[in-house]
């Protein structure tokens, strides 16, 4: 098993006060917590830095944990000495709800397996119901319309007939609903950790989250659509093809048309009750004079006109 | 590892479709029923209905399990994780603008 540093996961020196350690890991909380932060790593460093400080705000387990010396390095291999149960006896640390099996190899061997009652006596009696498991998918936005299927793959920790906790790899396969949007979750009853003393199961959520689309835009249940359309289209007014997520639909533009005008197809965004709308923006693309004869139709439009688009700013 | 493959799972999805008792949400955050009243108390989260019995919206579920984990591993009170969590929700909708 690998050699934690728990000094060099918070950013401490060895000799670091108490108070400097409480200082740091709340500041490394702060920005690495899951429910907080943006950054990719964000869950495994946090549980690494909470495990870091389950020990050294302990003085009894930091002074244990002190005795490996500096000259243990992080990711080394490391075996406990043969005497360490006799001399160290911890009863198992970890104030936590739900996530017992959180806490590494490395930190079980040498204190015991977390199971904390914690959260000020306001757990649910004795039994412990198993660690709830927090995942997310990643899918495309056609997907969430119509509904799939997808298959995950997670590790979840499963009690052994020992009754210890081994982490196990589970792949399921689970139904993604028509009309999920982002953001929201899926709750998988008793699909999480294992409880322990014939406690139920923990839950499994299931994160959903779109796949930026090429030119779709989800915001809940309405899809926003940029349209590119001729001048011509715009100006006099004409029925055009628009893709939707059910299919193209026809849509009329009204005459008189300008860039940044907002059109809505009712309910033709994610389904649900109600379903959401599909929002389409002009955006009025000018073909370039490129040949003589389109040259020649512009300048019949200059000639024909005098109107200033600037007006409103002055000049 | 072990491998083992659980086909066809149908999960709920947690909107406003579907409702939750307390003592079904309490279940699903592995906490007392106390602990949840606490939570409304502070607003943390809202019951669906004004009834006498709460009713809570799925999207519940979600939000006090952040505000316990918020509580706990940030050492916030219940007021404060409220405000963590309305502040994170107004960040990510003018994110997805």
């Amino acid at each position: 098993m690998e050699f934690k540093d728990y000094y060099q996961i918070l950013g401490v020196e060895r000799d670091a006060s108490q108070d400097d350690i409480k200082r740091a890991y709340r500041r490394l909380a702060r920005k690495y917590h899951p429910d907080v932060s943006k950054e990719s790593d964000a869950e495994a460093r946090f549980k690494e830095m909470k495990e870091a400080y389950e020990v050294l705000k302990d003085p009894e387990k930091r002074s244990a944990y002190d005795q490996f010396g500096a000259n243990w390095k992080a990711g080394q291999d490391f075996q406990p000495p043969p005497n360490w149960q006799r001399e160290y006896s911890f009863g198992g640390g970890g104030e936590s709800f739900g996530d017992a099996g959180q806490f590494s190899d490395f930190f079980e061997t040498l204190f015991g397996q977390a199971r904390g009652e914690g959260f000020g006596g306001f757990r649910t009696g004795g039994r412990m119901k198993g660690e709830d498991i927090n995942a997310s998918v990643t899918i495309p936005l056609e997907d969430a319309y119509r509904g799939a299927s997808r298959t995950i793959t997670l590790e979840v920790p499963e009690a052994d007939t020992d009754g210890s906790v081994r982490r196990r790899r589970k792949t399921l396969n689970v139904k993604i609903p028509p009309g999920i949007t982002a953001g929201k979750r899926i709750r998988l009853e008793k699909q999480g950790g294992p409880g322990f003393g014939g406690s139920p199961p923990g839950d499994l959520y299931l994160a959903i989250d779109f796949e930026p689309h090429p030119f779709y835009r989800a915001d809940g249940r309405d899809i926003h659509l940029e349209l590119p359309v001729t001048p011509w289209e715009a100006a006099l007014g004409r029925k055009v093809k628009v893709p939707t997520l059910g299919g193209a639909v026809d849509l009329q533009i009204p005459a008189g048309s300008s860039s940044g005008k907002m059109l809505r197809l009712k309910g033709r965004g994610l389904s649900g009750t109600p379903p959401g709308d599909q929002y389409v923006e002009l955006k009025v693309v000018v073909p370039p004079a490129s040949d003589e004869k389109t040259r020649e139709l512009y300048e019949t439009l200059e000639r024909g006109h005098s109107v200033n688009p600037r007006a409103k700013l002055g000049v | 590892m072990a491998e083992r493959t659980l086909a066809g799972l149908r999960g709920i999805v947690l909107d406003e479709q579907v409702t939750f008792t307390l003592g079904e949400l309490s279940h699903a955050c592995g906490v007392r029923t106390e602990l949840v009243v606490e939570m409304v108390d502070h607003g943390v989260i809202e019951p669906a209905t004004s009834t006498d019995e709460w009713q809570f919206y799925g999207d519940s579920i979600v939000r006090a399990q952040r505000a316990l984990r918020l509580v706990q591993d940030l050492e916030l009170n219940w007021p404060g994780a409220a405000l963590v969590l309305d502040l994170l929700d107004e960040l990510d909708r003018l994110q997805k603008r």
